[in-house]
C-alpha cells in the first residue's frame, strides 16, 4: 500500500474537486456520483480526499465512531453507557471506507462474529463497512458493476442514516451516516434512473483535451510514481492549506446567510427544468451554501448557484427524446434564462 | 544492440515488448493477440525468462470464481483452527509477478474490474465472509486475446490498462522457435531502469503524439513513458534518447490510435478531416520551440509506420478503432437472471428465487456448526443449515438480438424502390445470419400491417417470404409501427433484444382507423413512432423516397425523430452502406 496522491496536485477536473470539497464541508448534500472517461483520476481524487478531511472526535473504542457531544445519533452501546458524564473520547481520522468489488453482504452490513462463534460458541455482532463509514465517506468504484441487491441496500442505509441488521439470529441497529461516493464508466452500463436521483451531486468527468494540461498531468503522475515521498513533501504545504480551508468553511457554514432571493432563483431554475420532487432545490441550496462558505462569502449569491447548478441538477432531468443536448448544457441554458444571461 | 536490429522483424519487436514489459510490469499489461501455438508459447517463455526468477507467473482461467481470484475464507483451515483463516486469491499470490489471463476476450467484466482495481491499488482488499484483509499485490498482466473478430475483444477496462500490444499472427513459427534473439541481461537492465530520469521533452512529445492519435486516456502517455525508459535501459543508454521515445510510442501508443495524425510522411493519404494539430509548444516552460517539434515528428512517423495495417485501413475508412469496438457493447443485452443462461456465481437467496447452490450453501453454513450445535443440540453428524446460509445460483443470459424489418410495400413505395429495398434487406439478412440474430418481417400496405414472418432464425425463410412480397395500395404507416412495437414487446418477453428497421418513403396516407387522409395519417404515424421510442426499442429508419422529393424526406425525418431512430436516406443506392449503418446502429443497441 502506498500513500495516496495529494488532492491539491490533481490537475484540472475543477468540477470533481469542487463537488468533493462541498461534500467535505456539508455532508448533508448527499452522495456524489462521478461518471466519466477512464484514466481521469476519479479514484485518485477520492483516496486523496481522505488525507484532507479534518479529524473527528469519537467515543473511545466505539466501532461506530460515535460523536460524544451529540447524544442523538449514538449507537446502542454508547447510549446505554453515557449516563450523565461524557464518555472518554479520542481524535481519529475521518473514515473514508473503500467498498471493494466482490464484497459480500455480511461484510457490508455486519454479521455474526465468526471467530467468537468458532472459538467460544457465542453470538456477537461483528460490525461491517457501514459501521466503519459512519461520519465519513463510503466509496464504491465501478458502482455500476456492484450487484443490485447491495446497491439497493447501500442507498437505503445512506438515505436513512441507520443500519438495521436482522440476520443469523442477531438484531442490531446502529447509526450509519456517510457520504456515498460512486464512480464508474457509463460504457460498463448505465445506472438505473431511480438510483441516479439518490445521489446529491453528479459530475461528468472528462479527459482534459489541451496538450499543456495533459503534459502537466503526466509529469506530476510520473514524478509521484517515481518518488512518492519527495512528491508528497513538495505538496504538503498546499495540502495543509486546503485542509484548513475545509475546517474554516465548516465552522462558517452555519453563518452563511441564505437570502430568499436565492431560494426563489433555485426554485425557478428547478421549475424551468421540470425536475421531479424537491430534492433538487434542497441540494442546490445546500451545495451553494457550502461553496459560499468555502469561498468565504457571507451569503449565497448567483455565482455559487450557477456554479453548482449543473452538478446538483443534471442527473435529475427527464430525458427529452427530441432534445439531443446533454443534460449539463440544458441546466446551463436554463440557468442563463433564470439568472439573466 | 542497435535500434533497427531490435525491431527488424515482428518477432524481434514482440521480444522487445516482452523484455520492456518485464522490467516494470506492475500496474500495466500486454495484450497478446493470436491463437494458442508454438509462437505464443515461445513469447511467454521469453517473457518468463526476462522476469526475475522468483517472480510468480500465474495463469487465470476466464471462469475463475471470486474466492480464488481475490481470496476468501479457507473453510477447512478455519474449521480446523477454530478461528477464521483467510485464503489468498490468485492476484495476491502473484504479488511481484505477472498474471496471465487466458481467453481474455471472454473475461467477464466483473473479473476484469477486480483485476483492474488490484493493478491500480497495487494491493487486493477483500471484505468477504466475515474477513477484512488487504494484501499487497504489485502485479502486471498478460491478456491472451484469441478473439476471432472485432466483436470479441478483451474488456475495455483491461485494454485501458494495457501498455503494449503484440500481434503474434504474422510471426512465422520457424522464426519464433529457432531464432534465440539476443538475450538481454535483465537484472542489469532493471538496475539501469531504476536510475533513468525522465526527460521533459519525452513527456511533451509522447503526450502530443497521444493527442494527435486521438487517444483520450492519460494512462497511455504514462505507459509510453515507462516504455521509453525501459527501452533505453535495455539498450544500455545513459539517458532517454529520441529514438527510444519513437520506438516506445510505436510499441505503446500505436495500437490505441483512434485516428491518424495530421502529419506524417503519408500526407497524400490523409483522412478527409485532419484533426486540428495542437500547438503545445507555445508554453515557455516547455523549452526551446524547434527541438521538441522535430522530436514529435519523429515520434509520429514511428507510430504511423507501426500502426497495424488493418487498423490503418479502418481508420481511413472512418470506422472506429478496434479498442473502441469493445466499448460499444455486443448485439444482445446481458442479463443476470436466476433461471437461465451460464452460471456466474452464487448469491444469498431462497430456493424459490432460483436453483439452490449446494456447495456454496454448505460452505456458508460450515463455520457456524460448533455454535449451532451448542445452541440447538442434536447429533454431531448432522449439519445445521439456517435460511441465512442458503445460496442460489446466478446465471448470465446472453440475450440474442432480433431485427424486425418493417417494410413499406405501398404503391408509392413499391413502384420506385421495392426492389432496392428487397436487395438491402437481403444483405442485412446475410449479416443477421452471421451474427446468429433472429429476424422478423412486417409489411404494411393497403389498410393494414401484416406480420409476414414471425421472429425466426431461418434467414432462408425470410428471403423466400420477402421475394413473394406483393406491393401496391395505401400507406398505413401507423399500423406498421404499432405492429412493430407489439412484436418488439413480445420479442423482449422471450429474452431477446429487439431492433426495428423501418423502410418507408414517409408518405403515410392511411390512419390507424383505416380511413384515408394525409394529415391524420401522419399524426398517427408520429404517435406510433413515439410509442415505439417510449417502449425503449432501438431503431433505424431508412428513407426510400425518390431523391428528387425533398418534402417527402422531411416527413420521414420527423418520423425517425419521433422514434428516436437513426436516419439513413436510401438513394445512396449502395446496399453495402445500408448494411454498415444497420450494423453500427445494432451495435449501439442499449447494451
Amino acid at each position: 500500500m502506498r500513500q495516496p496522491y495529494p488532492f491539491s496536485a490533481i490537475v484540472g477536473q475543477e468540477d470533481m474537486k469542487t463537488a468533493f470539497l462541498i461534500a467535505a464541508v456539508d455532508p448533508s448534500v448527499g452522495g456524489i456520483l462521478a461518471f466519466g472517461d477512464r484514466g481521469t483520476g476519479k479514484s485518485t481524487a477520492v483516496r486523496a480526499l481522505a488525507a484532507l478531511l479534518p479529524k473527528i472526535r469519537a467515543v473511545d473504542g466505539c466501532p461506530y465512531n460515535c460523536n460524544p457531544s451529540s447524544p442523538a445519533g449514538l449507537c446502542q452501546a454508547c447510549h446505554g453507557r453515557s449516563g450523565d458524564k461524557e464518555p472518554k473520547s479520542v481524535l481519529k481520522a475521518a473514515p473514508v471506507v473503500d467498498l471493494p468489488l466482490g464484497a459480500t453482504e455480511d461484510r457490508v452490513v455486519g454479521a455474526l462474529n465468526l471467530e467468537r462463534a468458532l472459538a467460544h460458541g457465542e453470538k456477537s455482532f461483528q460490525t461491517g463497512l457501514l459501521a466503519q463509514a459512519n461520519r465519513g465517506f463510503l466509496y464504491i468504484d465501478e458502482v455500476n458493476l456492484l450487484e443490485d441487491h447491495l446497491v439497493d441496500l447501500l442507498l437505503d442505509v445512506a438515505a436513512s442514516g441507520v443500519n438495521v441488521v436482522e440476520r443469523e439470529g442477531l438484531s442490531v441497529r446502529h447509526p450509519a451516516q456517510f457520504v456515498l461516493i460512486g464512480s464508474g464508466n457509463p460504457e460498463e452500463g448505465e445506472l438505473r434512473p431511480q438510483l441516479l436521483d439518490r445521489f446529491g451531486l453528479a459530475i461528468d468527468v472528462k479527459t482534459p483535451l489541451d496538450v499543456p494540461t495533459r503534459i502537466e498531468v503526466v509529469k506530476r503522475r510520473d514524478s509521484y510514481e517515481r518518488d512518492p515521498d519527495a512528491f508528497l513533501a513538495h505538496w504538503s504545504a498546499a495540502e495543509r492549506k486546503l485542509s484548513n480551508r475545509i475546517v474554516a468553511a465548516r465552522k462558517a457554514l452555519a453563518e452563511v446567510v441564505t437570502p430568499d432571493s436565492a431560494i426563489e432563483s433555485a426554485t425557478r431554475l428547478c421549475l424551468a427544468l421540470g425536475s421531479d420532487g424537491l430534492r433538487g432545490e434542497l441540494t442546490l441550496i445546500r451545495a451553494a451554501r457550502a461553496l459560499a462558505s468555502l469561498e468565504k462569502k457571507p451569503e449565497i449569491g448567483v455565482a455559487q448557484l450557477r456554479r453548482v447548478a449543473p452538478m446538483a441538477l443534471s442527473h435529475r432531468l427527464r430525458r427529452n427524446p427530441l432534445d439531443e443536448t446533454g443534460s449539463t448544457a440544458r441546466v446551463e441554458r436554463a440557468a442563463d434564462e433564470v439568472f439573466g444571461g | 544492440m542497435t535500434d533497427p536490429e531490435a525491431t527488424s522483424t515482428p518477432w524481434r519487436r514482440a521480444c522487445l515488448v516482452a523484455d520492456a514489459f518485464a522490467l516494470a510490469p506492475a500496474g500495466c499489461g500486454v495484450i497478446v493477440r493470436g491463437g494458442p501455438g508454438p509462437v505464443r508459447d515461445a513469447w511467454l517463455t521469453r517473457l518468463r525468462a526476462a522476469l526475475p526468477p522468483a517472480a510468480p507467473f500465474r495463469r487465470i482461467p476466464a471462469s475463475i470464481a471470486d474466492d480464488r481470484l481475490i481470496g476468501g475464507l479457507d473453510i477447512p483451515a478455519t474449521l480446523k483452527a477454530q478461528r477464521p483463516v483467510a485464503e489468498k486469491g490468485l492476484i495476491a499470490e502473484t504479488d511481484g509477478g505477472v498474471l496471465v489471463i487466458a481467453m481474455a476476450e471472454r473475461l467477464p467484466s466483473g473479473i476484469a474490474a477486480r483485476i483492474a482495481s488490484a493493478l491500480d491499488a497495487e494491493s487486493v482488499t477483500i471484505e468477504r465472509d466475515g474477513l477484512t484483509l488487504t494484501t499487497p499485490a504489485s502485479v502486471g498482466f498478460v491478456a491472451l486475446d484469441e478473439g476471432a473478430d472485432d466483436d470479441e475483444v478483451p474488456p475495455a477496462i483491461l485494454i485501458e490498462r494495457s501498455a503494449y500490444f503484440v500481434d503474434l499472427d504474422p510471426i512465422a513459427i520457424r522464426e519464433a522457435t529457432t531464432d534465440p534473439s539476443d538475450a538481454v541481461d535483465c537484472s542489469a537492465a532493471r538496475a539501469r531502469f531504476a536510475a533513468l530520469r525522465e526527460e521533459p521533452e519525452a513527456v511533451a512529445a509522447l503526450v502530443a503524439a497521444a493527442a494527435g492519435l486521438g487517444i483520450a486516456s492519460l494512462r497511455a502517455p504514462l505507459f509510453a513513458l515507462r516504455a521509453a525508459r525501459a527501452i533505453a535501459a535495455i539498450e544500455g543508454a545513459g539517458k532517454i534518447e529520441d529514438r527510444h521515445i519513437a520506438l516506445a510510442a510505436a510499441l505503446a501508443l500505436a495500437h490505441r490510435a483512434t485516428r491518424l495524425p495530421a502529419e506524417g510522411d503519408d500526407a497524400a493519404e490523409e483522412p478527409p478531416e485532419p484533426p486540428p494539430e495542437d500547438e503545445p509548444e507555445t508554453d515557455e516552460s516547455k523549452g526551446p520551440n524547434d527541438e521538441p517539434r522535430q522530436l514529435e515528428d519523429v515520434v509520429l512517423d514511428a507510430i504511423v509506420s507501426a500502426i497495424p495495417a488493418d487498423l490503418l485501413a479502418r481508420l481511413k475508412a472512418g470506422a472506429s478503432a478496434r479498442a473502441k469496438a469493445a466499448t460499444r457493447g455486443k448485439a444482445g443485452d446481458r442479463l443476470i437472471s436466476t433461471r437461465r443462461g451460464r452460471p456466474v456465481g452464487t448469491r444469498p437467496g431462497l430456493p424459490r428465487e432460483g436453483r439452490i447452490a449446494l456447495v456454496a450453501t454448505l460452505r456458508a453454513a460450515a463455520p457456524w456448526q460448533p455454535l449451532r450445535r451448542r445452541e440447538h443440540g442434536g447429533e454431531p453428524a448432522r449439519v445445521h443449515v439456517l435460511p441465512d446460509d442458503l445460496r442460489i445460483v446466478m446465471h448470465q443470459e446472453r440475450r440474442g438480438a432480433t431485427t424486425i424489418f418493417v417494410v413499406d410495400a405501398s404503391g408509392s413505395s413499391a413502384f420506385h424502390r421495392l426492389a432496392e429495398v428487397k436487395g438491402a434487406i437481403e444483405l442485412l439478412l446475410a449479416d443477421c445470419y452471421v451474427r446468429r440474430d433472429s429476424v422478423a418481417l412486417i409489411a404494411f400496405r393497403g389498410k393494414d400491417a401484416e406480420i409476414v414472418l414471425p421472429a425466426t432464425r431461418s434467414t432462408a425463410m425470410a428471403r423466400r417470404r420477402l421475394a413473394g412480397l406483393p406491393g401496391g395500395g395505401g400507406t398505413p404507416l401507423a399500423r406498421g409501427l404499432d405492429a412493430a412495437a407489439a412484436l418488439a414487446v413480445q420479442v423482449r418477453r422471450t429474452g431477446q433484444t429487439p431492433f426495428v428497421v423501418l423502410m418507408t418513403d414517409g408518405q403515410a396516407n392511411v390512419a390507424r382507423d383505416g380511413q384515408g387522409g394525409r394529415a391524420k395519417a401522419l399524426e398517427d404515424a408520429l404517435d406510433a413512432g413515439r410509442r415505439l421510442f417510449a417502449a425503449g426499442v432501438s431503431s433505424l429508419a431508412i428513407d426510400t423516397s425518390a431523391p428528387s422529393r425533398q418534402r417527402d424526406s422531411a416527413t420521414t425525418v420527423s418520423i425517425a425523430d419521433a422514434m428516436g431512430a437513426d436516419y439513413l436516406k436510401l438513394p445512396v443506392a449502395d446496399s453495402a452502406r445500408v448494411n454498415e449503418a444497420v450494423r453500427r446502429s445494432a451495435q449501439r443497441l442499449r447494451g
